[in-house]
C-alpha cells in the first residue's frame, strides 16, 4: 500500500482539486496547508495547460488565470516541495500529457518525486496509452491513476485490474463542471470495478454540494471535487483561503 | 503507411480521454467493416460522382506555364467540387459511416469554414442534424460561410475559448463530443486527432491523388515531377501524395503558412517551428512553449490557422519522403492575385499558398519538368478577407 491508497483505509475519501497557481502560486500554497488541515485526505494540484480538453468552463478559465500570471510547472514543483515540508497528505498533479511529454517524461517524474508527488492524473491518457508513462512512473515511484467513465462497459475490467492507487471514475458523460443532477448509474460502474479488484474507487465530475458529496460517497470509496472549490477561488481571488475551508469542512461532514 | 496500429512511425496514436475511447473504437471497427463493403462503397462512388462531380479535372496551366517559363504547371481542381473544396470527399465518406452506425447527429469544427460548409451540406442531403463548431474569430473573417452553414440547415456555434480558432473550435467539438456520444458522430475534418481519424481521412481523400496519378499518365504519359498542396491539419495534401509515396521520383512538397514570417511570432508554420508533442488526441508536430504549452498561431488563412499537423506528415517529414516549407501571407495573397489574373482562377487563399511556392520553384525547372498543385479549394470565400487584406473597402 503507498500513502495514496491508505488515505482511503476506513474512511471514505474526499479529493480536493484545485488549479496551480489561481490566481498565484502563493495562494495555491495557503490552500493546500488549508484544505489538508480541514479534512480533504488527498490534494489534486492541476497543472494548468493552454487547451484543457476534458474541461468545463470554469477550470478552463482557471488554467487561463493561472498561465497569465506566470504559472509553469517549475513554480509548481518548487511550490510542492514547500509544502511537502508542512503536510504527509498525498499530492497528485492533474495534467495533461503534453506538458509532460515536452517538460522530459523522466524529468518531470524524478522531479514528482524529489518534490514529494505521489502520483498522476492524467486524462488524455487512456489505457491504450498508459505505455508512454508505465515505466518511468514505475521508476520513480509515481503512482498512474486510472480513470473510466459512464462509457467504458466491458472496458473496466482491464482497466481497473491494471489500477494502483485509486480509480478515478468520471460520474458522467461531457466535461468536468457544476451539475444540478448525476444522474449516470455510478453504483452499477463501481460493482463492476469490485468484481476484478479491492482498489479504491473515487467518484468525480460534477459534485459540487456536500449533499451530493455525501450520495456519492455512498456508493464508493470517496470523492472528488474540482469546480465548486475552484468556483469559489475564482470569486474570492487571494482571499479564498477562509470560503475554501469552509466548503472543506462541509463537505466532509456531509461524508 | 501506418504500421503499428494507429501509427505512423512514432506518430498518431489515441490520446483522449476514456469517455470516447469506445466511440473511436466503434468507429474503428465500423470503418473497418464498410471500407470493404461493396454495397457502401458502390454508394459512395455513386454520392462522389453524381453529387461531389468527381473525378474534378486536372488542367493544364497553359499561361502560368509560359509565364514562369519553367516546369509545366498542372493544377488539380478540387476547387471545383460541389462546395468549392476537397472537404467533401471525406464529409461524403463519414457522414455516410455515421448513418450506417445509426447515428442521427453530426458535429464538426471548421477553420475557414469549407469542412462546415461541407459537413452541412452533406447532414442536409443525408437527413442528419447538424452542429457546427467554428471559432469566434473564424466567424467574423467568414461571416458568409456561416450564414451558408445555416441555410444548410445547421447550427454554428461561436467558440469564444482561448485563441477563438481552429484549434478552439476542435477543443470545443471534442468536448461536445463527450458529452453526447450515443447519437452522435463527430466529422474530423483532417488527417489529425485520435486514431483512426488520420487513416480514415486519408483514405477519403486519397481519390485526389488517384485521379492525379491517371490523369497525369493519359495527358503526359508520365509522372509529375512534384506535387505541391497546402498543409494545415493536411488532408488535402496526404490526399495528393499519398498514391504517389512509393514513387521515388515524384517529389512531394506541402506548403504550411507562414503568416507574417516563420521569425515572426504571427505563424502557423508547424514543421519550420514546431516540435514533437502531443495534442488534440495525437503525437505529432505542434507549435508550442518549452512547457508544452500550445501556441496562439496565425495565419491570413483560416483554415491552416493550426497549431499541428497530421501524424502521417510527421512520419513522411522525418522519412524525408515529403519536404515541408512556410509560405507567407504576402507571398500568399500575391500568389492569389496572380492566379486570378493569369489562368482566371480564384484560389482559396489556402491553396494559394501551394501556388505560392510553386511560383517560386517552377522558373528554375524545365520544360519538360512537370509540377501539380492540389487547387484544394475556391477563392470566392476569402474575397473580403483579400479586400480587407489590402485595405480595400468593398462595403457600401
Amino acid at each position: 500500500m503507498n500513502r495514496i491508497s491508505d488515505a482511503f483505509k476506513g474512511k471514505k475519501a474526499f479529493v480536493a482539486f484545485i488549479t496551480g497557481g489561481d490566481p498565484d502560486i502563493e495562494t495555491t500554497e495557503k490552500l493546500i496547508i488549508a484544505m489538508a488541515e480541514s479534512g480533504a485526505d488527498i490534494i489534486e494540484i492541476g497543472i494548468p495547460f493552454s487547451d484543457p480538453v476534458a474541461e468545463g468552463i470554469v477550470i478552463q478559465q482557471a488554467d487561463e488565470r493561472a498561465l497569465k500570471n506566470g504559472c509553469t510547472v517549475d513554480k509548481l514543483f518548487e511550490m510542492v516541495k514547500r509544502v511537502r515540508g508542512k503536510t504527509d497528505i498525498p499530492l497528485l498533479f492533474m495534467t495533461y500529457i503534453n506538458p509532460i511529454f515536452v517538460y522530459g517524461k523522466e524529468k518531470f517524474m524524478s522531479r514528482c518525486a524529489e518534490c514529494g508527488i505521489d502520483g498522476v492524473i492524467v486524462p488524455d491518457l487512456p489505457f491504450e496509452e498508459r505505455a508512454e508513462l508505465a515505466e518511468v512512473c514505475e521508476k520513480h515511484g509515481i503512482t498512474q491513476i486510472s480513470m473510466i467513465a459512464p462509457t467504458s462497459r466491458e472496458r473496466i475490467e482491464i482497466i481497473a485490474k491494471n489500477a494502483k492507487g485509486f480509480i478515478y471514475c468520471v460520474s458522467s458523460l461531457g466535461v468536468t463542471g457544476v451539475r444540478s443532477e448525476l444522474n449516470t448509474n455510478v453504483a452499477e460502474m463501481i460493482n463492476e470495478v469490485k468484481k476484478v479488484t479491492p482498489v479504491p474507487c473515487a467518484v468525480g465530475f460534477g459534485i459540487s454540494t456536500p449533499g451530493q458529496a455525501r450520495d456519492m460517497a455512498d456508493v464508493s470509496d470517496g470523492i472528488i471535487i474540482g469546480s465548486a472549490i475552484v468556483k469559489l477561488i475564482e470569486k474570492y481571488g487571494r482571499d479564498s483561503i477562509e470560503p475554501v475551508k469552509q466548503f472543506v469542512i462541509a463537505v466532509k461532514g456531509a461524508m | 503507411m501506418g504500421n503499428k496500429k494507429g501509427r505512423f512511425g512514432e506518430y498518431g496514436g489515441q490520446y483522449i480521454p476514456e469517455t470516447l475511447m469506445n466511440a473511436v473504437q466503434e468507429l474503428e471497427q465500423a470503418y473497418l467493416r464498410y471500407k470493404n463493403d461493396p454495397e457502401f462503397q458502390k454508394e459512395l462512388s455513386t454520392l462522389l460522382k453524381d453529387y461531389a462531380g468527381r473525378p474534378s479535372l486536372l488542367y493544364f496551366a497553359e499561361k502560368m506555364t509560359d509565364d514562369l517559363d519553367g516546369a509545366k504547371i498542372y493544377l488539380k481542381r478540387e476547387d471545383l467540387n460541389h462546395t468549392g473544396s476537397h472537404k467533401i470527399n471525406n464529409v461524403l465518406g463519414q457522414v455516410l459511416l455515421a448513418k450506417k452506425m445509426g447515428k442521427t447527429r453530426i458535429i464538426a469544427e471548421t477553420g475557414a469554414g469549407q469542412h462546415g460548409v461541407a459537413t452541412a451540406t452533406a447532414a442536409a442531403l443525408m437527413g442528419m442534424q447538424c452542429e457546427i463548431f467554428m471559432g469566434k474569430e473564424d466567424t467574423d473573417r467568414q461571416a458568409l460561410n456561416v450564414f451558408r452553414m445555416e441555410l444548410l440547415g445547421a447550427e454554428v456555434h461561436p467558440v469564444t475559448s482561448g485563441t477563438m480558432t481552429l484549434k478552439d473550435a476542435v477543443n470545443e467539438t471534442m468536448r461536445e463530443w463527450t458529452k453526447r456520444i450515443h447519437d452522435t458522430h463527430y466529422v474530423l475534418g483532417s488527417v489529425m486527432g485520435p486514431h483512426p481519424f488520420p487513416m480514415i481521412v486519408r483514405d477519403f481523400q486519397k481519390i485526389i491523388g488517384e485521379e492525379i496519378k491517371a490523369q497525369i499518365l493519359a495527358a503526359e504519359g508520365r509522372l509529375p515531377d512534384a506535387v505541391i498542396a497546402c498543409v494545415g491539419g493536411g488532408s488535402n495534401a496526404i490526399g495528393s501524395f499519398y498514391d504517389f509515396i512509393g514513387d521515388a521520383g515524384v517529389r512531394l512538397i506541402g506548403c504550411e503558412a507562414a503568416g507574417l514570417g516563420v521569425d515572426n511570432p504571427k505563424n502557423a508554420a508547424t514543421m519550420a517551428n514546431g516540435t514533437v508533442g502531443i495534442f488534440h488526441g495525437m503525437k505529432s508536430y505542434f507549435c508550442q512553449d518549452e512547457y508544452g504549452q500550445i501556441a496562439p498561431v496565425y495565419s491570413i488563412s483560416a483554415g491552416l490557422d493550426y497549431p499541428g499537423i497530421g501524424p502521417e506528415h510527421a512520419q513522411l517529414a522525418d522519412l524525408g519522403r515529403a519536404e515541408y516549407v512556410p509560405v507567407t501571407d504576402a507571398e500568399a495573397v500575391e500568389a492569389f492575385e496572380y492566379l486570378s489574373r493569369t489562368e482566371g482562377i480564384i484560389p482559396a487563399v489556402e491553396s494559394a499558398h501551394a501556388v505560392a511556392h510553386a511560383k517560386k520553384i517552377a522558373p528554375a525547372m524545365s520544360r519538360e519538368q512537370i509540377i501539380v498543385i492540389n487547387l484544394s479549394g475556391r477563392g470566392d470565400k476569402d474575397v473580403a478577407a483579400i479586400a480587407r487584406y489590402k485595405g480595400v473597402n468593398i462595403h457600401e
